[in-house]
C-alpha cells in the first residue's frame, strides 16, 4: 500500500539516475508533492517557484525552449484552477514538452476540504488542445505511465493521489496509451473507474458478473477499444473522484453517443457539488463514490438486465 | 540606428494596415529598444543556432514592430508582413512558437516575462554564455504573475536576464495611474532586488548605456525602464489611448503616417 504521490516521489530519484534529461519544479509544497527527496539529492535540477503557479508554469514553458524536461508538481487543484491559463497558453499552445503531475485529486484530499480538493482538473485539462490527460491507478501503472510522460514529446497532465493504493497491475503490465485496460471480464455490465476509484470498483464488483476496466488514459483515447468493449454490454457504470461533468462519465458518455450503442451510462462521481473536510473515507461514503455505492449501483442495474 | 527604427516604424503600420487591426500604439513605442536589441546589442545571426540570445516579447500585442525586425534580419520573408492575422497565415496576431524568431507564445499578459525566466534559469544551469531579453508593457506589470516573476528572477540571482519596460504610461483604458496606480515603478523593481536602470526609450546613447551597465551587473537580474511615447513617430498617434488597441487605419491615416516618417 503506498500513496500515488509518494510513489511518485521515490520513482522521481530512480528516473533521476537513469535519465538526465528532466527538471523538477515546486511551488513550496515538496513535501506533499513528495517531490522533497528529489529536491535534497539533486538540486542542480531542483527549481524552488515559490507560492507561485503561474510563474512557475511560465518558467517550465522558457526551460522546455532548452531541451530540459520540466516535471512540475503541485496539487492539482492549483494546476488545474489557478495556473490553468499558463498551462494553457504557455505550455499547451505550443505544445511543450511539460509535464505536469498534480497530487491530491478530488475528495481523497480529506480534511483540508473544499478549497483544497480538485474535482474538476480532468475536465480542465480534457478541454484543452493538445494536453494529454493520465490518471494511474496504482504504483506499478504510475511508473509506466510518468516513463510514458518522459519519452513522449509534448504537454502531460497527470493526477497522482493521496490514500494510499494496494497494487493491482502485475510489474510486467504494459501501459497502452489511449486504451483502457480490462481488469475482470462480465457480462451485460461494465464498470469504467479511473485512479482510487479503480479500486474501489474492483472490490465493489468481487461478487458479481460484470467487467470491471481501468482507464489510465482520459485524453486521447482510442474511442474504437471503448466502443469494443461496450458492445453487447447494457450497462456502463462510470466510477471517479471528479465531478461527473466533464470527467470520466462525460468521455464514456461521448462514445456511447457517437457510436449509437444501446448502453445506459450510470454515473458515480461528484454529483456537481462542492467537497467537505472529513477522512477520505467516510467522504467517499458521504458522496457516495465508495464501495457500497458502487455495489448499489451494480445491483440497481443486474435488476434491469 | 533612426534609419532602421524608421524602417521598422513604416512596415509595421504597412502590415497593419494590411490586417485591418494590431495595436499600432504600443507598437511603435518599442521600435527604436526592439531595433537597437536586434542589430546592436544581441548575438543573434540565426533564430535556430543554439547560443543566440534570446528574445521574448511579453507585451505581445506589439508583435507587429517585432515582425517587421524579424523581416528585416531575414528571418522571416517581407512578404508575411502584409498577411497579418490573415486566415492560414504566418504572422498570428499574437506571437506564436513556429514563427522562426519567436521562442513563446506571449502576449497573455505576463506569460513572456516567466518564459523568459524559465530560459535564462535553465542557460544558467546549463551554463549557457547566451543573455535573454524581454519587454514587457506598463500595463503588464497589473499582472500578479509579473511580481512572481520579479521575485523568482532576484531569488535565483538572474543576472544573464534582462527586462525592460516599455513605460509609455498608457495602458487600454486610461493612462497607468488612473487604472491602477503603477508609480513608483522603478522603487517598485528595486524592491523586488533587481537592478534598476532608468532611460529616455527613444535615445539610443542612453539605450546603448544601458544594456552595457547591466552586463556589468553581477548576482542580479536588470530592469530597465524606459520611458517611451505610445505611438511614437505618428503625429496624430503620439500619447492617444485611441490607437492602442486592436484598430486599424485608414488609407489616408497609413499615407499621412508614412510621410511624416520619411521626414
Amino acid at each position: 500500500m503506498i500513496p500515488l504521490r509518494e510513489a511518485f516521489g521515490k520513482y522521481l530519484l530512480e528516473l533521476a539516475e537513469r535519465r538526465k534529461d528532466f527538471f523538477v519544479l515546486d511551488a513550496d509544497v515538496a513535501g506533499g508533492t513528495f517531490t522533497h527527496w528529489f529536491r535534497d539529492k539533486y538540486p542542480d535540477r531542483f527549481v524552488q517557484c515559490g507560492i507561485a503557479e503561474q510563474n512557475m508554469f511560465g518558467v517550465a514553458a522558457g526551460l522546455s525552449t532548452l531541451g530540459i524536461i520540466p516535471i512540475v508538481s503541485t496539487y492539482a487543484i492549483f494546476a488545474s484552477l489557478r495556473a490553468i491559463e499558463q498551462a494553457r497558453n504557455s505550455i499547451a499552445y505550443p505544445n511543450f514538452n511539460v509535464k505536469i503531475i498534480a497530487s491530491h485529486p478530488g475528495i481523497d484530499v480529506g480534511p483540508d476540504g473544499a478549497t483544497h480538493q480538485a474535482i474538476e482538473d480532468l475536465a480542465v485539462y480534457r478541454a484543452i488542445p493538445n494536453f494529454v490527460v493520465l490518471s494511474p491507478a496504482d504504483e506499478i501503472e504510475l511508473k509506466k505511465c510518468l516513463d510514458f510522460a518522459l519519452d513522449y514529446k509534448g504537454s502531460v497532465y497527470m493526477r497522482t493521489g493521496r490514500s494510499p493504493v494496494p497494487n493491482i497491475h502485475e510489474h510486467n503490465y504494459e501501459f497502452r496509451f489511449k486504451e483502457p485496460n480490462v481488469l475482470k471480464d462480465g457480462d451485460g455490465i461494465v464498470i469504467f473507474a479511473t485512479g482510487i476509484e479503480t479500486h474501489r470498483a474492483l472490490k465493489a464488483a468481487e461478487e458479481y458478473n460484470v467487467s470491471v476496466v481501468n482507464v489510465p488514459t482520459l485524453k486521447p483515447v482510442d474511442k474504437y477499444s471503448f466502443a469494443e468493449i461496450l458492445k453487447g454490454k447494457k450497462f456502463a457504470i462510470t466510477c471517479e473522484d471528479h465531478n461527473i461533468i466533464g470527467g470520466l462519465g462525460s468521455l464514456i458518455d461521448s462514445i456511447v453517443a457517437e457510436f449509437g450503442l444501446p448502453v445506459k451510462v450510470v454515473k458515480i462521481g461528484i454529483m456537481d457539488k462542492f467537497g467537505k473536510s472529513g477522512d477520505p473515507k467516510e467522504l467517499a461514503e458521504v458522496f457516495k463514490i465508495d464501495e457500497k455505492a458502487i455495489k448499489t449501483e451494480i445491483k440497481k442495474c443486474l435488476e434491469q438486465l | 540606428m533612426k534609419g532602421i527604427s524608421n524602417k521598422i516604424r513604416k512596415h509595421l503600420l504597412m502590415s497593419i494596415y494590411h490586417a485591418g487591426s494590431g495595436h499600432p500604439g504600443g507598437s511603435l513605442s518599442v521600435v527604436d529598444i526592439l531595433a537597437y536589441l536586434y542589430f546592436e546589442e544581441m548575438n543573434i545571426k540565426s533564430p535556430d543556432d543554439p547560443e543566440r540570445d534570446r528574445f521574448i516579447l511579453s507585451k505581445g500585442h506589439a508583435c507587429p514592430a517585432l515582425y517587421a525586425v524579424l523581416a528585416l534580419k531575414g528571418f522571416i520573408s517581407r512578404r508575411e508582413l502584409w498577411r497579418l492575422r490573415e486566415t492560414n497565415a504566418l504572422l498570428q496576431g499574437h506571437p506564436e512558437v513556429g514563427i522562426p524568431g519567436i521562442e513563446v507564445a506571449s502576449g497573455s499578459l505576463g506569460q513572456g516575462f516567466s518564459a523568459a525566466l524559465g530560459i535564462a534559469l535553465g542557460a544558467k544551469r546549463l551554463n549557457k554564455k547566451f543573455r535573454t531579453y524581454v519587454i514587457l508593457g506598463d500595463g503588464e506589470c497589473n499582472e500578479g504573475q509579473v511580481w512572481e516573476g520579479a521575485m523568482f528572477g532576484a531569488f535565483h540571482k538572474l543576472d544573464n536576464l534582462v527586462a525592460i519596460v516599455d513605460y509609455n504610461n498608457l495602458q487600454s483604458d486610461n493612462t497607468c495611474d488612473n487604472v491602477t496606480a503603477l508609480s513608483p515603478l522603478v522603487d517598485k523593481w528595486k524592491v523586488f532586488g533587481w537592478h534598476v536602470i532608468e532611460i529616455d526609450g527613444h535615445n539610443f546613447e542612453q539605450i546603448r548605456n544601458a544594456f552595457r551597465e547591466a552586463k556589468s551587473v553581477k548576482g542580479k537580474p536588470t530592469c530597465i525602464i524606459a520611458h517611451t511615447i505610445k505611438g511614437k513617430g505618428v503625429s496624430f498617434m503620439e500619447n492617444n489611448p485611441a490607437w492602442h488597441g486592436s484598430r486599424g487605419l485608414t488609407k489616408e491615416e497609413l499615407l499621412q503616417a508614412l510621410k511624416e516618417l520619411k521626414s
